[in-house]
């Protein structure tokens, strides 16, 4: 049996799930729930500093995206940092921790940029308990416009300035959240690492608007008339979230620094390929907040159920399995060929593949052949894009099938070469590092 | 107190009151705005789809199906009304699972099509509810155009003569205007007087004038409406039952199934509609399924389809079997009449005789049945009956009966066109009749406007 105990950064829980810090995770009715389902910990939604607390919007807090049935793909919320008192929320942890001693429990913390502000508020933190601290720079609404979150999480230097007073007033780990909302996710990851960060965790919400009420011409989701840009989540963004994750992992410069995927994790093969990418573990919220916390056990059971399948036998099998396979294009070999095949057996003849080709790409895809509706690859045109793979309804009705070395491209003329080579050497490339043959 | 279904003979109320309005409710209820758009989310929008090419009057299925998933019904029921303008009973009628239905590639993939039928219904409803109207009459060409018999054919004519601006009368012999919309289709198919609704929504466009009352052969002549009009469409559908050809069949309690489905149609009260015990319908296609379902559903106690040949060659389709087995109707194979058995020149019985093929030849065995029956529908079939052509001058080309028309409806007498049943070619379904006469009166105007 597969053993997806989790220790991230000293941080101890029976699985790599936790809920990330969010809407479900603000007070302790909610973490006692997730824990009761088998949420393996909780990074508990963001403190502010001692007062009053913010206040949130009494309208409508979210927008969303939907596929067919309604099916949510993408979440946008416009909810700010907690907004109970942060000595409830500070007992509540305590006594929730001391409850729950397995599982991992982490303060999200958001704070004014200014040192006295942090170090007031680390030892509070710290008397609950907590395994560790998140560094909210990622909120990407409200608290931005107050020169925190997302504003802390879009300049490097203000990043590597408040990680150093945290590792500096607190024994705690630290994980410090980022914000997609840039354009090198390398960036704020090297500066966290330098200022001695323990983690990063990411992603955080994408600016986003989620729809136009045509009648009143206001953005979603729409207050008294108006609208401001909301954090988008979801299983839309999971593909973002996998590249920044993937980017941070192969970077040179901040490669082995553990890192907390989120974005869209849904299910179990979601959490899966995040940890293949190099996330140490994974933080879900959209997928709870869609179905409740029962959905952790799909998540674990699928999980375990897959390695045993494949053996690999604990999380450190698969963590970063899949991060050397992640290059630049630059390096993918152009000598290599593939041609889409279509299972006739498979085909239902809807003709997507066809007119998605013959519209938009190749014209290398029948629609009839000798008067009647058949859909094949003529090969002699199929460059291999994949692009009827992916409007094709039926899944592994169309594959890519590879050709050996030495077998006739039909397209080419030429026989499929054996030797990679990629654009870096290639004659077309006025930059080529190696001469033409 | 109802009769009950044992009450022997032909007799009305066998039913509470109550049960009538139940039994006859909407067979297929409408889809409401949600499951429209989870239905309509299945669609593939297939290239070149297989569900237009098998609809006769090729409605681009996946572009209105699209259209109910984009929140744009009124757009769909445009694409649906540009190729058929009865698209709304078609929604209800077409027997979808023989047409495109059969060939959806959900179809294919898993068994199970998309709802087209129901969807179509949707989106037409829309529409006819908010009276939208689509097309404006182009401007008057002063020509006139005569369009005998007010069935689909003739509606679809006259609505595409009327768009393109010409003056069309349509001569009806019936008292209401709808043909079998209106009087030839089981009621649970069409429910709260649709077929009205829509001869009103269709003649709203304007220049269609309907007179009632006015049969062909009795009350004008053919050759008066070529002497009279620029033009002519015959669609005046089949006025003929084929005979059982069985002894006895002119017994008390034996009658033609459309004319009990039309009375059935047109009755204000169904508990006043009589029907008997223990029935026998003798066919094997829509009609018989029609009578027998509606007079189990008004009562009777034993409803017993027979057809001379097997199950594989019955022309009602599976979905249509399915619902007269559902409904407690058993469908007997290899049977054929051959004596109406009467007591008192009232139906006692059918004498049936087995029957098998020989080849390809069908032919009794000689080994017989007998059922017992107090009524016996015949349901074999109707035929045209071309008296009513004659007096007419040169008479009209026929063709195994019906008449003869050409690829654009043209009969063999100059100005006159000819769709629907009455021609020879069609397959009977109310789909085919709007195409035939969309078809005929593109071919009119085409030729009213050149030369």
């Amino acid at each position: 049996m597969a053993d997806i105990r989790n220790n991230f950064v000293g941080i101890k829980s029976p699985n790599p799930f936790w809920l990330a810090s969010a809407p479900p995770t603000d007070k302790a009715y909610n973490v006692i729930r997730a824990f009761k389902a088998g949420w393996g910990g909780v990074v508990w939604k963001t403190l502010g500093e001692e007062g009053p607390p913010v206040v949130n919007v009494n309208g409508p807090r979210y927008g969303a995206i939907w596929g067919a049935d309604r099916r949510l793909l993408g979440l946008n919320n416009i909810e700010l940092i907690t907004d109970r008192d942060l000595q409830t929320n500070l007992r509540e942890m305590k006594q929730v921790k001391m409850d729950w001693p397995d599982r991992a429990l982490i303060a999200s913390i958001m704070v004014p940029c200014e040192e006295a502000s942090w170090k007031a508020i680390l030892p509070l933190v710290e008397e609950t308990g907590a395994d560790g601290i998140e560094l909210n720079f990622g909120c990407p609404h409200g608290m931005s416009e107050r020169g925190m979150g997302a504003a802390v999480g879009q300049v490097p230097e203000y990043i590597e300035m408040v990680v150093r007073w945290c590792k500096q007033y607190t024994r705690m780990p630290v994980i410090t959240k980022l914000t997609p909302n840039i354009t090198d996710i390398r960036k704020p990851a090297r500066a966290a690492h330098a200022g001695g960060t323990d983690a990063v965790s990411l992603i955080n919400t994408i600016n986003s608007i989620t729809g136009v009420d045509l009648d009143s011409f206001a953005p979603q989701p729409t207050i008294d008339g108006k609208g401001s840009h909301g954090g988008y989540c979801g299983p839309a963004v999971k593909p973002i979230a996998m590249n920044m994750v993937a980017e941070i992992a192969r970077d040179p410069e901040t490669s082995g620094l553990p890192i907390s995927g989120i974005g869209g994790i849904t299910t179990w093969r979601d959490a899966a390929e995040f940890l293949a990418l190099g996330a140490g573990n994974v933080q879900v919220c959209t997928a709870a907040m869609t179905y409740g916390f029962k959905i952790v056990q799909e998540m674990i059971a699928g999980l375990e159920n897959w390695m045993d399948e494949k053996g690999h036998r604990s999380l450190d099998d698969v963590i970063g399995r899949a991060t050397p396979n992640v290059t630049d294009w630059q390096y993918l070999n152009l000598n290599y060929v593939a041609k889409a095949h279509i299972d006739q057996d498979a085909c239902i003849k809807c003709g997507r593949c066809h007119i998605a080709c013959e519209d938009t790409s190749h014209q290398a895809i029948t629609n009839v052949v000798n008067g009647i509706r058949h859909f094949e690859v003529i090969e002699a045109e199929c460059v291999g894009c994949n692009l009827c793979v992916n409007v094709c309804p039926v899944d592994n009705c169309i594959t890519m099938e590879p050709l050996a070395a030495g077998v006739m491209d039909q397209r080419t003329g030429k026989p499929v070469s054996p030797v990679y080579a990629n654009w870096t050497t290639h004659p077309n490339n006025p930059m080529a590092k190696v001469a033409a043959e | 107190m109802p009769e009950g279904q044992f009450k022997e003979g032909i007799v009305g109320g066998r039913l509470a009151a109550d049960q009538y309005a139940d039994n006859f409710s909407d067979l297929h209820p409408p889809l409401d705005h949600h499951e429209a758009l989870v239905e309509s989310d299945r669609c593939y929008f297939c290239y070149d789809a297989p569900c237009m090419n098998a609809c006769p009057t090729s409605i681009d299925i996946p572009l209105f199906i699209r259209q109910i998933s984009t929140g744009n019904p009124i757009g769909s029921a445009k694409t649906i009304f540009d190729q058929n303008i009865l698209g709304g009973m078609c929604a209800r009628v077409c027997p979808t699972e023989t047409l495109c239905e059969e060939v959806c590639v959900r179809e294919v993939a898993e068994g199970k099509p998309v709802q087209i039928g129901r969807l179509q219904r949707y989106a037409t409803d829309v529409a006819m509810s908010e009276n939208k109207q689509f097309y404006p009459r182009a401007e008057p060409t002063g020509k006139t155009v005569a369009v005998v018999g007010a069935g689909p054919a003739g509606l679809a004519a006259a609505h595409r003569l009327a768009r393109h601006g010409h003056d069309v009368t349509i001569l009806e012999a019936r008292p209401k205007a709808g043909g079998l919309n209106e009087y030839g289709i089981a009621a649970y198919k069409s429910v709260d007087n649709f077929a009205q609704a829509e001869v009103d929504y269709v003649t709203a466009i304007g220049g269609i004038d309907i007179q009632n009352g006015k049969a062909l052969g009795r009350d004008y002549q053919l050759s008066d409406l070529i002497r009279n009009y620029d033009a002519v469409f015959l669609g005046m559908g089949l006025g003929g039952v084929n005979a059982l050809r069985a002894d006895g069949e002119d017994a008390a309690g034996v009658t033609n199934a459309v004319e009990f489905i039309a009375e059935l149609r047109q009755a204000s009260d169904l508990s006043g509609l009589p029907v008997g015990r223990r029935v026998v319908v003798i066919g094997g296609g829509m009609t018989a399924i029609d009578a027998a379902v509606q007079s189990k559903l008004l009562g009777a106690e034993e409803v017993t389809i027979c057809y001379r040949r097997g199950q594989e060659h019955m022309n009602a389709s599976g979905f249509e079997q399915d619902l007269a087995a559902a409904n407690g109707v058993t469908i007997r194979h290899w049977l054929q009449p051959k004596r109406v058995i009467a007591e008192g020149g009232k139906v006692s019985g059918i004498e049936l005789e087995y029957t098998a093929l020989n080849g390809d030849r069908l032919a009794g065995t000689g080994e017989t049945l007998t059922l017992v029956a107090d009524q016996v529908f015949k349901a074999i079939g109707q035929s045209f009956v071309p008296a009513a052509l004659n007096g007419s001058g040169t008479s009209i080309d026929l063709e195994a009966g019906r008449i003869k028309v050409d690829a654009e409806g043209r009969t063999s007498l100059a100005k006159v066109w000819a769709g629907g049943d009455c021609i020879f070619g069609g397959d009977d379904l109310t789909v085919s009749a709007v195409a035939q006469g969309r078809d005929a009166a593109e071919s009119i105007h085409r030729s009213l406007t050149q030369g």
